[in-house]
């Protein structure tokens, strides 16, 4: 009987997975927050019952050379969702084992090892659910499914003695003010490119000449690094506060909230405008003559047809908006605009990689979870619709990183 | 119903239809027919103001079209464009209900205006009416488009290439359902085509322009015996002129009705409703002079003779 490989994918992840398994260490073990600590290796904690961490993995092996059917991607994902929760929890029993009393400053932290592991575990239940499922709200709810176990060992404290947890505790009330922070700053920028970005994009689809003066100048805000945008605006508007009080004491001010909300709001429009476009573009030409030839009003033609065939497209450039400002607001925390960045900057500063984690985490997650979120409203209109996604998909390369 | 007076329009600079003066009569069925650019597009879409035109007068009903509101004489009229243009977030049922939902009818009258017209288009309405138009193929897409342009009893029906899309069998099978609904309603259609053969088949009256001008405005059979110069022979094809001249005359017409078929005529006695075109197809691949003829209800209905077909009068 002859071996055959059939999921390739599969497979190169699961080789990875081994040489970071022996490669590199799982967690690292600090007699303090500041120093360096030294490595625990995953083999040194395989013992006892955590034997049995094998067996999931075994069972993707098997199946990377099975016949793929459904069952085999079913199972692959179980086993990967296992292996991703097993590791999480015995990196915190690990951590509960080892980190003594409440006063002890011993800090057991992720090591390279497992931020890899679960990483790729990550990519092989991603890959065996889309190899599974062929509706894409389906794909993401399973997607999401994943996380649960792991949330649940976070919830339920079973991570509590591990390091960037232990951050999070002692910095429990910066850390909330930080999200709901963080998630102010996003909205107030949504809201208010919504409100200029639609009416540019309205504004360019009629007059043809606006476009084309319009779509270059945003062109150009796009390639300024953010930055740089961030600390472009401190002086001017420095200067129109101190000019007029007025503005100073609705908050206008050269740092802060204000000029991080403008930046961000600049690197939106050219999504949100060009997306406007691109969804009035693409409503078939037949279509709204056909309107016009059967009596619609110019307005009706608008809000009955155009605007409803073009909503998942503008929904598509939204969405990238909105995960854009999740990463650039990071940034504006340089000038004091506050928001998870605040973490991130104040780990960074003091050399405690944990408590960047504690800030790029949430960011990571909330990203993640607008971008699906964002992608089930579309995927649900177009489906209402019966519409094609082509338009969506084009838009989207517009994506910038931060 | 409609009369353009001398009616022109330019777009940039380039004149696309020239002193126009055209009456269309009420109740009949006018095609218009012309190359591509010849002004035939514009002229329709100048009926329900999607072109507005620069000089002359265009009247509908007795009153300058300018009197009234684009959406309000649009409503007026049916429209049928050759993309179809349904509404892809409607279904059937509320794209066929626009002009009505438009004019607020009452939701009753609706839904039975609905299953009407689909059933006057050959459209199951249960099976249909809760269709997205991706889930129809083209023709019945143009059905609904059809469906669509009649729902509110329009006082004249516009249609811009209707069919131009459409695969023979499937147009074929509209031009059908189209010349039955005329023969039903009485309506007064325009429809646009380059088409000569659904020009012949569909027409009361053919008007043929070129250059924005009409070349020659009549009856389809004038355009065969009658050609105003060779522009108009070109166009309607002089190889076959005359087999275009049977397809317009039936065999009830030239059959001779008290013969009683003599002998054995060979193979199956032909239908009086056929044209005269399908009767020579018959003779020639039968090899035979003489067709034994039947009327609808089967019963004999006399001889064709293939020296019938020559005749210039019907018997």
């Amino acid at each position: 009987m002859t071996v055959k490989v059939t999921n390739r994918v599969l497979l190169t992840l699961l080789l990875l997975m081994l040489a970071a398994a022996l490669g590199l260490p799982l967690l690292t073990d600090a007699p303090n927050r500041l120093v360096d600590g030294h490595g625990i290796a995953l083999s040194a904690l395989m013992r006892g019952k955590y034997v049995w961490l094998l067996l999931p993995f075994v069972v993707l092996v098997v199946q990377s050379f099975a016949p793929q059917r459904r069952r085999t991607q079913v199972l692959s994902a179980v086993s990967a969702t296992v292996l991703l929760s097993c590791l999480t929890m015995l990196a915190g029993a690990t951590a509960t084992a080892l980190s003594g009393g409440p006063d002890s400053f011993v800090r057991i932290s992720f090591g390279g090892g497992f931020w890899l592991l679960f990483g790729l575990n990550c990519l092989a239940a991603t890959d065996a659910i889309g190899r599974a499922t062929i509706s894409r709200p389906a794909r993401i709810f399973f997607n999401l499914l994943v996380f649960v176990p792991v949330a649940l060992l976070l919830v339920g404290g079973q991570l509590d003695q591990l390091s960037i947890m232990k951050e999070y505790v002692n910095r429990n009330d910066v850390f909330d003010a930080a999200v709901v922070r963080h998630l102010q700053i996003v909205v107030l920028t949504l809201l208010v490119s919504v409100a200029l970005g639609l009416p540019m994009g309205l504004a360019a689809m009629r007059y043809q000449r606006l476009q084309r003066a319009l779509f270059p100048v945003l062109n150009v805000i796009q390639t300024i690094p953010s930055l740089a945008l961030f600390g472009l605006l401190i002086a001017p508007l420095a200067a129109l506060a101190t000019r007029f009080p007025w503005l100073a004491a609705h908050g206008v001010s050269g740092t802060g909230m204000t000029p991080a909300i403008i930046a961000l709001v600049m690197y939106s429009l050219l999504p949100l405008a060009r997306s406007t476009v691109a969804g009035l573009e693409q409503v078939p030409s037949g279509v709204i003559e056909a309107a016009h030839g059967m009596g619609l009003t110019g307005w009706q033609v608008f809000v009955r047809v155009e605007a409803p065939l073009a909503l998942p497209v503008f929904l598509s450039g939204l969405r990238i908006t909105a995960v854009q400002a999740v990463g650039l607001t990071v940034v504006a925390a340089l000038i004091g605009a506050g928001g998870l960045g605040g973490i991130v900057f104040q780990g960074l500063l003091s050399g405690a990689l944990d408590l960047v984690l504690l800030g790029v985490i949430p960011v990571v997650v909330l990203a993640v979870v607008v971008d699906s979120g964002f992608k089930l409203i579309v995927t649900y209109l177009q489906a209402k619709q019966h519409t094609t996604q082509q338009m969506s998909e084009q838009t989207s390369e517009q994506t910038r990183p931060a | 119903m409609i009369e353009f007076h001398q009616v022109s329009k330019q777009f940039d600079h380039r004149t696309v239809v020239d002193q126009l003066t055209l009456n269309i009569a009420e109740g009949e069925f006018t095609v218009l027919i012309g190359t591509s650019g010849s002004g035939k597009s514009t002229t329709l879409k100048m009926i329900n103001r999607l072109i507005e035109h620069d000089t002359g007068h265009i009247r509908f009903a007795g009153e300058e079209i300018r009197c009234f509101k684009p959406a309000e004489i649009r409503r007026r009229m049916g429209y049928a464009i050759q993309s179809i243009g349904l509404f892809p977030h409607w279904t059937v049922e509320q794209n066929i209900a626009t002009v009505p939902s438009l004019l607020k009818w009452p939701r009753a009258r609706i839904r039975e205006r609905v299953t009407e017209l689909l059933g006057l288009l050959n459209l199951d309405p249960e099976l249909f009416r809760d269709r997205y138009p991706h889930q129809l193929s083209g023709g019945q897409q143009q059905r609904v488009g059809v469906a669509r342009a009649l729902a509110a009893d329009p006082e004249v029906l516009l249609m811009d290439e209707p069919f131009g899309a459409l695969d023979p069998v499937t147009r074929a099978a509209l031009q059908l359902e189209i010349a039955r609904i005329h023969e039903l309603s009485k309506r007064t259609i325009v429809l646009v085509t380059h088409d000569i053969d659904e020009a012949l088949s569909l027409a009361d009256r053919i008007v043929l322009l070129d250059q924005g001008r009409v070349v020659q405005q009549g009856a389809p059979a004038a355009f065969l015996t009658d050609p105003v110069n060779d522009f108009v022979r070109d166009f309607v094809g002089r190889s076959d002129i005359g087999i275009k001249l049977l397809s317009l005359e039936t065999v009830s017409r030239y059959a001779r009705p008290g013969e009683m078929p003599q002998g054995e005529l060979r193979g199956e006695p032909i239908s009086a409703h056929l044209s005269l075109r399908a009767a020579l197809s018959a003779f020639v691949s039968r090899r035979v002079d003489t067709l034994a003829v039947i009327d609808g209800q089967g019963q004999p209905a006399g001889v064709l003779h293939f020296a019938d077909l020559l005749r210039r009068e019907p018997a």
